[in-house]
């Protein structure tokens, strides 16, 4: 239990994706103006998290890992050069499928995400979270556990930027530096505050 | 040459590089790039290879744009990129291996990349192979600009090297240089982006974005209640 804990703390915010492996910046910085969308955006990313790293997770191990196919008979046959094609189509489909769930069982919750899902098929942070978990090996209750974490710690970068942000627009920046010059610099500052999580031993 | 490389193609070509620079203009491309920057050498890999890729996945769209139905246009430019960066990551396990331990993930995000999708998108569904070709490689080129004058500033300051040679001896080997261990984390890709963005927009005005809100000054007769 503690090892999941930990795991979940460490992929929040000492590997925050946004901010110390700069995944998912496009959107990060397109769609951090104002602190309701940003907010839209990070959960619809914590939740399509949640489901793709679980389902690349066993996709890789039933089909794709070296020897996995031994259950059909065939051994010796490693496909994992494949994962990149298998995750982004799977991430790709998923994302489809729970566009049509959402609007046929929770319209409230599709009107206020729908914009955002198909932006999320191309999301780096999304694949970047399922390839990450391919190169660590985790097991299925590892991945939920980093899915969840790696999620909410984009959720979280994201939506203190736009709080950032809002509060920048009253700030007299220098020429040339408006816009997306600023944006950097403060998103390093962030960068730097969360670097100093880096030296928690859980 | 001259022949094959009219106006146009050079206009595409060159264009991306400063003028209409995918990263510091259109915003695109950030996401995967920036953690491969700590040294010059993984970067000239990582440019390398996007830039194989924007220019081929340009072209192998553009010649089959006229046979691929919009509403599956996405996952079909997807298949094309996708193959194509597993080419690419083999190559690279094949023959530089080492580098492409400490690549890991970010050369598969090469197929999230956003230049990538955004050329596809924008250009090679509507022009043909070769001038898609060229502006694959424009855009690609101009990715890698940025990214080799990030990965130059952050190892130079940061280990006092260049592409792994000693330009800067360190104290610690009885030179003069105390390393700025800041370069070799994170944020100080942010830093140096930033402050290319500005020297950009500075040297070209017409880049700047226009401000949403103005700050002016307060007129004597209403802000009395200081």
């Amino acid at each position: 239990m503690e090892a999941y804990v930990s795991l979940f703390i460490k992929a929040v915010f000492v590997e925050n994706l946004a901010l110390a492996f700069f995944l998912g910046m496009c959107t990060f910085l397109a769609v951090s103006k104002k602190i309701s969308t940003a907010m839209g955006l990070g959960v619809a990313v914590m939740v399509v998290q949640v489901i793709t790293v679980p389902a690349n997770n066993i996709i890789y191990h039933v089909l794709l890992k070296e020897d996995a196919l031994a259950w059909m008979g065939i051994t010796g046959v490693d496909l994992s050069f494949l994962a990149l094609l298998s995750c982004i189509g799977m991430i790709a489909a998923l994302v489809q499928i729970l566009e049509m769930v959402l609007d046929k069982f929770f319209p409230a919750l599709y009107h206020a995400l729908g914009v955002f899902l198909p932006l999320i098929t191309v999301n780096c942070a999304i694949l970047g979270g399922s390839l990450f978990m391919i190169e660590r090996d985790y097991d299925l209750i590892e991945s939920v556990v980093y899915g969840a974490g790696s999620g909410f710690g984009w959720a979280l970068a994201i939506t203190v930027m736009a709080g950032v942000r809002e509060k920048l627009k009253y700030s007299d920046i220098p020429a040339g530096l408006e816009g997306l010059g600023i944006t950097f610099i403060s998103a390093g500052l962030m960068s730097l505050g969360f670097m100093a999580f880096s030296g928690i031993q859980l | 040459m001259s022949a094959i490389l009219n106006s146009e193609t050079k206009k595409v070509l060159t264009d991306p590089l400063v003028n209409d620079n995918p990263i510091t203009l259109q915003v695109l491309g950030i996401c995967s790039a920036l953690a491969v920057t700590s040294q010059v050498s993984t970067s000239l890999i990582m440019a390398l290879a996007l830039t194989s890729v924007t220019a081929c996945s340009s072209a192998a769209i553009s010649s089959i744009r006229n046979h691929i139905p919009g509403s599956i246009r996405i996952i079909v430019q997807m298949t094309i990129i996708a193959s194509l960066v597993i080419v690419v990551d083999q190559v690279l396990k094949a023959f530089v291996y080492d580098i492409s331990k400490q690549l890991s993930v970010f050369v598969g995000l090469i197929i999230t990349n956003c230049i990538v999708m955004g050329r596809a998108e924008a250009y090679a569904m509507k022009n043909p192979p070769f001038e898609s070709f060229m502006d694959g490689m424009g855009n690609g080129l101009g990715y890698s600009l940025i990214l080799i004058i990030v990965a130059f500033f952050r190892e130079l300051f940061g280990s006092g090297k260049l592409l792994g040679i000693e330009i800067f001896p360190l104290i610690k080997d009885g030179g003069w240089y105390d390393p700025n261990g800041l370069m070799l984390l994170p944020p100080s890709a942010f830093f140096i982006i930033g402050i290319i963005i500005w020297s950009f927009r500075r040297w070209k005005p017409e880049q700047n974005e226009t401000a949403d809100f103005k700050i002016m000054a307060i007129s004597h007769g209403e802000g009395g209640h200081h």
